[in-house]
């Protein structure tokens, strides 16, 4: 922070506003480095501030590193300086004032003079000099802290705080001595100053809202995120579909670039003699360049059964969003979607796009009543002699047959042939069993049964399955 | 700032304009972002991390800079695989084997008269080091880059083709222009060179890396940029022409394809018309000569039903219905 006497002259105290943009842009959710923070300082050294376009591009250059971050960087430098300039404004007409004393903090080197208590702040109303009030008021937010504020629920906390530093007591001592005084004049001016302040009151709130959209967007935003990711699939509303999706997408390129890195590391592995030495022969033997032992990869093949009846309809739009994500990152994967019947699905989630594949998928098969034996019968039928020793097959669904002959001996047949079957169920694991659920007749098939029933959930079910099968 | 005292870098990087005009001599028409980072990575001497779509002119970029600075520039393709034995530095085998043979025969002389086995392996060890020096290396572009007496432009095109190993051993180079050959010690840049990275987006590349470059995004140009990109590209180009094809890209980019027409796509097809001698685009013309912007069978099949549509309101746009 600068020192007293530089704050005024413009050029020295410009760390001030990059420090207060830096802390702008991590709200809106850049993550932004200390390293990043020198950089831009440095660029702005060269740039300067005298050009909004080129200091636009310039911190977009060192700050944002990815489209996404270019779109909330845009946004976070129109915000902020629509800010800055309502303040800017204020101080300006401030400083031509001239009555204030000097206080070092901040880049408008305007002032402060609160310290003496309400006696100051009830002439500002009396006088209703804006100018002094609004930069008295951002004086009093910087000094309470508004910039840390993070959710909606602080704005009555923050309000109360800067309205006190700003020496509220004193004018409603004040008004209140003023009152008991009697005169009409004396009343009159009580009446008038109550009035201000309540004005004052209303801009303190709407300085407090702007500081919670500048700052904590971005914690809002992860806040949300965290608790999607732990919330039932099942009890997620319509509103939160696209964050989902988002979320989705996320986490399936994460499981993807992973289990790609795993793959890649097995590629380095011990001295191939043999064919080191046969490689080299044309320099006498001499080992220029050497050949590795390579291991075999065996990727997962997955064949991917999703339950899309009416009984997990609320759970399969996420479900096959999330099969939508594991097409696109893993190459070797089969999807089928049953209800009554089972149908192949990969080549709908190859070829449209997500909503598209989702609807199509819904409106050709979904929302039935489920038949598990009839599903797996199908699946007999037309798929099971594409499983092989190397096939791991998921299962995502309540196992709620309605009655029906559940054809557990299909599923026998099935944990023969493959390597190995996972059941995700998105029940409790107490009602598994009750009424129509065939939990338990399927279980013992199964090499691994378990509740799915959140994202976190999916997440941490997968990227075992991709693990032990690299 | 080591290289304020070089003269042509010094003297044509003293605002944006002066970028921005010094690549349009070049042949290359930029945004303001596109100057100021180049602006910027001189100052700061930090290298530009360019993404984008394909053929929005990422690599043509550092060709450009490369040409109006007059400085060589030195291009590394990257791919799967690619280590630094290829990148940095390679030993000169060959030669080191033809010279072990032709000193075999001298072996004696070597090692001279000394019949003392001590003194003979000291005589052998100081030898050896010849042949572990700068005589037998073999520079790979990076390596090359940073001993330009004059400094260059280093282009390091398509990195996230690379391994993610090859891209933690950028760093070394990308933050402090030197690196280690371990027989050899650190090798630093004397002029610290202009360093472009493209990239496009095939996977995301590391924290590590994003943060030690300015990060350049180059989206498709707007009508205006797209026109003057055109006109300098190909010379002689009808005005009239040049708005109808620039029209016709533009709306072309808002449709749900594959692989949208990017600014190359639209150079060649002007290319073409001005080869056919056209001057006002009709529909028979655009559906003949279509795949020159669209590289997938779904792609033209499903633009081919708007291309009435497209062609009119292009012809629109230069006033011509």
């Amino acid at each position: 922070m600068p020192a007293g006497t530089e704050a005024a002259v413009p050029r020295s105290s410009a760390s001030e506003p990059l420090r207060r943009f830096l802390q702008v842009a991590r709200g809106a959710g850049l993550r932004v480095s200390a390293a990043e923070g020198i950089d831009a300082a440095r660029a702005l050294d060269v740039i300067g501030y005298a050009d909004r376009v080129a200091l636009k591009d310039t911190l977009g250059l060192v700050l944002a590193k990815t489209p996404d971050e270019k779109a909330l960087y845009n946004e976070a430098f129109d915000l902020y300086f629509k800010h800055e300039a309502l303040a800017g404004k204020d101080a300006a007409g401030d400083a031509a004032d001239g009555r204030q004393h000097r206080h070092g903090e901040g880049e408008q080197g305007g002032g402060e003079g609160m310290g003496a208590g309400g006696s100051a702040l009830s002439e500002l109303l009396a006088e209703d000099d804006r100018a002094g009030l609004a930069t008295a008021m951002e004086t009093a937010g910087r000094e309470s802290g508004v910039e840390n504020i993070r959710f909606f629920t602080q704005k009555n906390l923050y309000t109360r705080r800067i309205m006190i530093r700003m020496g509220q007591g004193a004018v409603e001592e004040e008004t209140e001595a003023l009152r008991l005084g009697g005169t009409a004049k004396g009343i009159e001016r009580a009446a008038m100053l109550e009035a201000r302040l309540e004005r004052l009151r209303d801009a303190v709130r709407d300085l407090v809202e702007r500081n919670l959209l500048l700052y904590a967007r971005g914690e809002n935003e992860q806040f949300r995120e965290e608790m999607l990711k732990s919330a039932r699939l099942s009890n997620l509303e319509r509103r939160d579909l696209e964050r989902m999706r988002v979320l989705v997408r996320q986490m399936a390129r994460k499981l993807a670039a992973r289990y790609a890195k795993t793959r890649h590391r097995r590629l380095r592995g011990q001295l191939d003699i043999r064919r080191t030495l046969r490689k080299n022969m044309g320099w006498g033997g001499i080992p220029f360049v050497t050949v590795w032992k390579q291991k075999r990869i065996e990727k997962p093949r997955l064949m991917v059964l999703c339950d899309v009846s009416g009984s997990v309809a609320p759970m399969a739009q996420f479900l096959l969003m999330f099969l939508y994500a594991l097409n696109e990152a893993l190459s070797d994967i089969r999807s089928f979607a049953y209800s009554g019947s089972l149908v192949e699905v990969s080549d709908i989630l190859e070829k449209q796009p997500v909503e598209q594949a989702i609807e199509k998928i819904m409106s050709t098969i979904g929302m039935g009543s489920s038949n598990y034996g009839n599903a797996l019968a199908d699946f007999e039928d037309g798929w099971m002699k594409y499983v092989t020793n190397k096939t791991t097959v998921i299962i995502l669904g309540d196992a709620r047959g309605n009655n029906n002959d559940p054809r557990t001996d299909i599923l026998a047949r099935l944990s023969q042939r493959a390597r190995r079957i996972l059941w995700l169920n998105p029940e409790y694991r107490s009602m598994w069993g009750s009424g129509d659920s065939d939990m338990y007749r399927y279980a013992p098939f199964c090499n691994l049964v378990t509740v799915c029933s959140t994202l976190r959930h999916l997440e941490r079910t997968i990227s075992d399955m991709l693990e032990a099968a690299s | 700032m080591p290289n304020a005292d070089h003269p042509i870098a010094a003297r044509q990087l003293t605002s944006i304009e002066e970028v921005d005009q010094g690549l349009s001599t070049a042949g290359y028409i930029a945004n303001r972002q596109i100057s100021t980072a180049i602006y910027l990575a001189h100052h700061l001497q930090k290298p530009i991390l360019v993404e984008g779509p394909a053929g929005v002119g990422k690599t043509e970029l550092a060709k450009s800079v490369a040409a109006w600075l007059e400085l060589p520039l030195i291009r590394m393709q990257c791919y799967e695989g690619l280590d630094e034995s290829k990148a940095l530095y390679e030993w000169k085998y060959g030669k080191q084997l033809l010279y072990t043979q032709i000193l075999k025969d001298k072996i004696g002389s070597v090692i001279g008269e000394s019949d003392n086995l001590a003194v003979s392996l000291d005589k052998l060890h100081a030898f050896g080091d010849i042949f572990f020096s700068r005589n037998f290396l073999e520079p790979r572009p990076l390596l090359r880059a940073l001993e330009q007496p004059a400094g260059a432009v280093l282009l390091i095109d398509e990195i996230d083709k690379s391994d993610q190993e090859f891209e933690a051993f950028l760093l070394e180079i990308l933050s402090d222009y030197q690196v280690t050959v371990p027989e050899i010690g650190t090798v630093s840049a004397q002029v610290p060179p202009i360093v472009l990275l493209t990239s496009n987006s095939t996977r995301d590349l590391g924290d590590a890396l994003k943060r030690r470059c300015l990060h350049l995004h180059i989206g498709f140009p707007d009508d205006r940029l797209e026109e003057r990109i055109i006109a300098s590209r190909v010379p002689g180009i009808d005005k009239r022409l040049l708005k109808q094809l620039v029209s016709f890209v533009q709306q072309l980019r808002s449709l749900d394809l594959k692989k949208l027409p990017s600014v190359s796509e639209t150079i060649d097809w002007a290319k073409v018309m001005v080869l056919l001698h056209t001057t006002v685009l009709d529909v028979g013309l655009v559906r003949d000569t279509l795949n020159v912007l669209l590289k997938f069978e779904a792609d033209i099949e499903a633009a081919d039903k708007q291309i009435a549509g497209l062609t009119h309101k292009a012809q629109g746009a230069a006033g011509l219905v």
